[in-house]
């Protein structure tokens, strides 16, 4: 039977909505690969930051810069955003009542919002002591790559507001359900490449 | 029946994926944070926890393995995984011997 097949990579509706599950496959699919060249983005900001590490002008070392602690509150924030998502996905594959979906969805959306909120505060207390991203190629780099997370979160967010207002506006047809299940793809990989970032920038450099 | 059951399962994938996540991250933050080792072996444990936690994430959170997988998608992302070593390992490795030889 063709529900029992697996049409493309992330959740799978299957036997709980086989209509949709048909035609998911290839719009998925498309979303995919967006995702994988956005990786490859990520991987060479990665790159930069890894060859300009050295090159600080004199000016902030990491270790300098960063703090433990809210960095660990800002991954804590992202892994548990990742799995109310998880959540919400289920809510909408099987069915429960709406409400539960939009909840769900709602709480990822708040925990996105505090992490960006977070960061904000990060980068205006940097700001502060003067570690701006014109200071060295260091910060230039690092300001590239988190920057560029932020915004993508950012866009997560707004992206959610839209779901949750579609929700409301169209039900849970087809289209709408395919939407979920992207953004569903965008905020665990953005969680994916968030622990790139706390490996590679934050705990390497304060190592 | 059927579903309620299947959807038990999916839960607890994701809630086994979020535990092991949550494990992992605080594994290599208390590496770092107490200083359990020497700073180049931090560093070195944390890029290894680091990598297997980007795997659970792919298998429990993206729902990916080697086995049940959609065949195109498997290719897609193993192809840009490849693609994205190369291109960061040739970066490092050249410009770190620019580096050297500039000294």
């Amino acid at each position: 039977m063709s529900a029992d097949e697996i049409k493309h990579a992330g959740l799978n509706l299957q036997h709980a909505d086989p209509m949709t599950h048909e035609k998911a496959g290839a719009g998925i699919f498309g979303f995919w690969v967006f995702l994988m060249s956005d990786a490859v983005l990520f991987a060479l900001l990665f790159a930069t930051y890894g060859v300009m590490l050295r090159g600080t002008a004199g000016g902030p070392v990491p270790h300098e810069v960063y703090e433990m602690k809210s960095a660990f509150i800002e991954t804590l924030i992202l892994l548990a955003s990742s799995f109310t998502f998880g959540l919400a996905s289920l809510a909408m594959k099987y069915e429960h009542k709406q409400h539960q979906l939009q909840a769900w969805l709602g709480v990822t959306l708040l925990l996105g919002l505090l992490f960006i909120g977070w960061e904000f505060h990060d980068f205006a207390s940097m700001a502060a002591k003067g570690e701006v991203p014109s200071r060295s190629g260091y910060l230039s780099a690092f300001f590239a790559l988190v920057s560029t997370h932020l915004l993508h979160v950012t866009a997560g967010c707004i992206w959610a507001v839209v779901m949750i207002a579609k929700i409301r506006t169209f039900g849970l047809d087809a289209r709408v359900k395919i939407n979920v299940l992207r953004l569903g793809l965008f905020w665990h990989f953005l969680d994916i490449i968030w622990v790139g970032i706390f490996s590679v920038v934050y705990l390497q450099g304060l190592a | 029946m059927d579903q309620q059951h299947a959807y038990r399962r999916q839960l607890r994938t994701y809630a086994i994926g979020f535990v092991s996540a949550l494990v992992l991250t605080c594994a290599a933050f208390a590496t770092v944070r107490f200083h359990l080792a020497p700073p180049q072996t931090a560093i070195g444990i944390v890029f290894a926890l680091g990598l297997v936690q980007i795997v659970v994430h792919f298998r429990f959170f993206l729902h990916i393995d080697l086995e049940r997988s959609a065949r195109d998608d498997l290719q897609l992302i193993l192809f840009s995984t490849l693609i994205t070593l190369l291109m960061v390992g040739g970066t490092l490795v050249i410009l770190a011997n620019l580096h050297h030889r500039m000294m």
